[in-house]
């Protein structure tokens, strides 16, 4: 607790000295500086807080105020806080890299301040135990991410970005006011004497599927993701995709916490919502060219996955299912964890590509990995890791939503959690097969083959500020491939704050725990023949000699770099199959005659559900207001009227209300 | 049947590349040729490890290091299958996904060795590779889970056991039949034969896995070859399982009934080559897709 609040102080302090700071050269360095410190408590506290137990901490002692301030940390809070500290104290050395020298005479310690404002955040809202003390924490995250966001807000797509932003976040933050409303119905807002109707139960956890939904970037509620996502600086659009929608998450977890045991159906919803987030985000995300578009979309993609396994387990509960239950909460928490890794990486990888290009566009770059090898062999372990290629970690988690829907068959026959486990199967199969083109077209494209611009062949290696946050990820990448077992057993405290705890349980977290051992070894095994052979080869080469010559190709005496596949091309195939969902705009100029002149094709992929639902709700509600601008004459006494009418109308509401009665 | 795993295990690395020869001998009597001997990929890869290394100035480590990888997944992957035994050398609950996602190491990093080479041809086989894929890995996965929900089992070799001591469902006779089906549509899409791919063209605008590895030679085209050698017998082997569901008695019979099977799958895979022309590209997505539907299925049935 004392790490925690220490950790707290200095995040807070630190934003005031940054802030104070303001255009001078050292808050460059001040910001990381503190935010690292914060981490490091942080981390240290909230591990302490997942082995053993829960505390809380109330400075005024008023439990049932409205707003107290009054913070309480149980595993699953710990587990969360965890995962965010990691992610923003490396954010933050990469950071200051990113920064330095492009920052273009911008007030860098008011960005700090807010960074470490959202950092301090996003830990409060994961400890808040008062409904209303919740939303603050909530807004304070939303807005200082906001104004991160506009970093570059001189740019007229990235100002259109925040404001998107800025617009869903705050109608999440309405569906997330009515449901505290309701949860403190009774009178008091703490969360420990949270008391939901059973009649409100469900509305309640509609309420907040929504409005955390939104935050975490559930399909149809994802739009925001990739507009601000991209537009933010590179270090933020890390935490934010890495860490921020996690919030979310959190959200959904904490309230089916409080919930006391989830309806069926809950679970379904969950399951499906997965399964449409997860395979429509990653096919989004294969149809973008704009490198850091594409990492927005495969997060809604990875909210999927957690979803899908969020939903396992609750199926699991509302049947009593224990393997499903225990894998599927598993699964999703070590999801949440792997994800934040590797985006996070892959993010710090693509804003490396973009200082060193001057663009996002996937379609100008090429052969970065001979100009910037670290950063192009972190990005492509990422990329491996987010395929879920064993034996890095995203295997892990997504193996014990397999593991889950598999054992749902096979120990206790239901023919509800047979279905959940078909349906999750069938959408983790098609997400895995689609991530794999997405990403392989990703790093192939942008690290790989002949640059396709001046500005990528003359690309230069990121500072070391910048490329040493990605090693460390790129090993946590492999390190917890190889430590499933370890890591499955640490976030159980995690699971059973939602599932309770029961010895059946604890023999099927050994039993998975063995199967990670497993994967662990099989994947050592994987690296060290990899490894064996490799030094063979070389062995054997050193004595003959290896030439080097042009890509032979079939015999092409001059390649040229607009041989190449591009982007598009690559993934053409697959987006003209997905075209009832994509509806890419396709504006194809096909060579004609003999000897063709000019030829062109251009695609573009906009999001679906922001052109076809959101875009049109807006224009109505715009066009609505419209109308009630009539209502707006600039006279005091046809206010004063509207006034004594609203009066009147709650006076007769009260009146018949007691007349009810 | 008592014999240790690794006994297996050292039978397959050696015997893989003989499945090649049986196809090629298949394709040769359909034919009315000789055929080349066995044998040949034996002489092909003994040569070619002989061989130095010629590498295109564009291409990176990924390309030097992608034909190990897919060795190295082949090797893990006979660990991970066996071969009328009871036992694998890695087996665990789940060890099916293991399998799955280990190919598919395989394949990013070749994908990745084939773009690495910055030529039109080889990113085309590239993307035409991950689609395929993309399709028939529902279809893989789920025809698994399929014969998981019938056997109760989740690991290869546990489900391979409990289909030999014998299918007494009446829903199992209909879902083994499906699976094998299913699971052979994927056989012949993830190791690049007809009427997915062509492994015989190099040079048409058709081809897909033949075409990714246009550019690697000498050592490196060695490896490949072993690697697709491994792959033939791992997904060859899953099939041969499952087409001796009878009980079998003795130490050996077993393991001799299966490897019998397992050149039953073998030849097939070369009755369909010299029978059938390769589709066109259109068309095989929904052979694929065919294949995902037949092990739905299954999978509809094994659950009543």
């Amino acid at each position: 607790m004392i790490l925690f609040l220490a950790a707290l102080f200095v995040l807070l302090t630190g934003a005031l000295v940054t802030a104070l700071a303001g255009r001078r050269s050292w808050a460059n360095t001040a910001g990381p500086l503190f935010s690292v410190a914060g981490s490091v408590l942080t981390l240290v506290g909230s591990l302490m807080t997942l082995v053993d137990g829960r505390w809380e901490w109330m400075p005024s002692q008023a439990e049932n105020a409205v707003l107290s301030i009054h913070l309480a940390m149980d595993p699953l809070s710990a587990f969360f806080c965890a995962v965010t500290a990691l992610i923003t104290g490396v954010a933050s050395v990469y950071g200051s890299g990113y920064l330095n020298g492009h920052s273009h005479g911008k007030n860098l310690g008011v960005s700090w301040a807010f960074f470490l404002v959202l950092s301090a955040s996003m830990l409060l809202v994961e400890t808040a135990w008062n409904g209303i003390f919740f939303l603050v924490t909530w807004e304070i995250m939303s807005l200082s991410s906001f104004f991160l966001v506009v970093f570059d807000g001189e740019k007229p797509d990235v100002l259109k970005a925040g404001w998107i932003y800025l617009v869903a976040t705050h109608f999440a933050t309405a569906f997330l006011m009515v449901m505290f409303m309701i949860l403190g119905s009774s009178g008091s807002f703490s969360l420990s004497s949270a008391a939901i109707p059973p009649a409100m139960k469900s509305v309640v956890f509609i309420l907040a599927l929504i409005g955390f939904g939104t935050k975490a970037g559930l399909a149809p509620f994802h739009v925001w993701l990739p507009e601000a996502h991209p537009a933010a600086p590179s270090h933020v659009s890390a935490v934010m995709s890495g860490v921020m929608v996690k919030a979310g998450i959190y959200g959904i977890l904490r309230i089916v916490s409080l919930s006391g045991g989830p309806f069926l159906w809950w679970g379904w919803l969950l399951l499906i919502a997965g399964a449409v987030t997860g395979v429509g985000g990653v096919l989004f995300a294969l149809a973008q060219k704009d490198l850091k578009r594409l990492l927005a979309y495969s997060t809604v993609e990875n909210i999927g996955i957690i979803a899908l396994g969020l939903g396992l387990g609750l199926i699991g509960m509302a049947t009593g299912h224990p393997v499903m239950t225990v894998l599927g909460l598993s699964g999703c928490l070590m999801h949440v964890l792997n994800h934040a890794v590797f985006k996070s990486l892959m993010f710090f990888g693509a804003g490396s590509v973009l200082h060193a290009t001057g663009s996002k566009n996937m379609e100008i770059a090429g052969g970065l990995m001979k100009r910037m090898g670290r950063t192009g062999a972190f990005f492509m372990t990422g990329a491996a890791a987010i395929c879920a290629l064993p034996p890095f970690n995203g295997f892990v988690g997504e193996f014990l939503i397999y593991l889950g829907s598999f054992r749902a068959f096979s120990v206790q026959y239901k023919a509800q959690s047979v279905l959940a486990g078909i349906l999750a199967i069938s959408a983790l199969a098609l997400i895995g097969g689609l991530a794999a083109a997405c990403f392989t077209r990703a790093t192939g494209v942008v690290f790989l083959g002949e640059p396709r611009s001046a500005e990528a062949s003359d690309a230069v290696e990121s500072n070391l500020a910048m490329t040493a946050p990605m090693a460390v990820l790129a090993c946590l990448c492999l390190v917890l491939g190889l430590a499933g077992p370890f890591t499955l057993n640490l976030i159980q405290p995690a699971v059973q704050v939602l599932a309770g705890r029961s010895p059946f349980m604890d023999a099927i977290v050994r039993s998975a725990g063995f199967n990670l051992l497993q994967i662990s070894l099989a994947g050592l095994g994987f690296l060290i023949l990899v490894l064996v052979l490799r030094s063979v080869k070389n062995t054997l080469l050193a004595k003959r000699g290896a030439e080097q010559g042009i890509t032979w190709d079939c015999g092409y005496t001059a390649p040229d770099v607009r041989m190449q596949y591009t982007a598009s091309s690559f993934s053409d195939p697959v987006v003209t199959m997905f075209n009832a969902v994509l509806r890419s705009e396709k504006h194809l100029h096909r060579p004609e005659g003999l000897f063709p002149q000019s030829a062109s094709v251009e695609t573009r992929t906009s999001d679906v559900v922001l052109a076809r639902l959101f875009t049109p709700l807006f224009i109505l509600a715009a066009w609505a207001g419209d109308r009630l601008h009539g209502m707006k004459k600039g006279y005091n006494q046809i206010y004063i009227l509207y006034m004594v009418l609203a009066l009147f109308a709650l006076l007769l509401w009260t009146f018949f209300q007691g007349y009810a009665q | 049947m008592n014999h240790p795993p690794y006994i297996h295990v050292a039978v397959s690395l050696l015997a893989a590349p003989f499945l090649f020869g049986v196809i090629n001998k298949v394709k040769a009597a359909f034919a009315g040729r000789k055929g080349p001997p066995l044998l040949q990929l034996y002489y092909d890869i003994v040569k070619l490890m002989r061989k130095s290394a010629v590498y295109s100035r564009t291409t990176t480590e990924i390309f030097r290091l992608s034909p190990l990888v897919s060795v190295a997944v082949g090797v893990l992957a006979v660990m991970t299958v066996p071969l009328g035994q009871k036992e694998s050398l890695i087996s665990f609950h789940g060890d099916i996904f293991f399998l799955a996602y280990l190919f598919g190491m395989a394949r990013f990093t070749t994908v990745l060795a084939a773009m690495d080479t910055g030529s039109a041809f080889e990113g085309m086989g590239a993307s035409r590779e991950v689609q395929f894929s993309m399709l028939a890995e529902p279809a893989l996965l789920v025809g698994l889970a399929a014969l998981s929900l019938l056997t109760g089992e989740s690991s290869v070799a546990g489900i391979l056991s409990s289909l030999r001591s014998g299918v007494d469902s009446a829903s199992g006779h209909v879902v083994l039949p499906i699976c094998v089906a299913s699971l052979f549509i994927v056989l012949l899409a993830e190791n690049a034969r007809i009427p997915v791919d062509d492994p015989n063209t190099h040079l048409e605008l058709t081809m897909i896995h033949e075409v990714m590895v246009l550019d690697h030679g000498g050592m490196d085209l060695g490896f490949i070859h072993y690697g697709a050698a491994l792959k033939l017998w791992v997904f060859s082997s899953i099939i041969a399982g499952l087409l001796v569901p009878v009980k079998t008695s003795g130490p050996f019979a077993g393991v001799l009934l299966v490897s019998a099977a397992l050149l039953l799958v073998t030849v097939s895979v070369g009755v369909v080559e010299s029978t059938m022309a390769r589709l066109r590209m259109l068309r095989v997505p929904q052979l694929l897709t065919g294949a995902t539907i037949l092990s739905l299925v299954a999978l509809i049935i094994a659950m009543r």
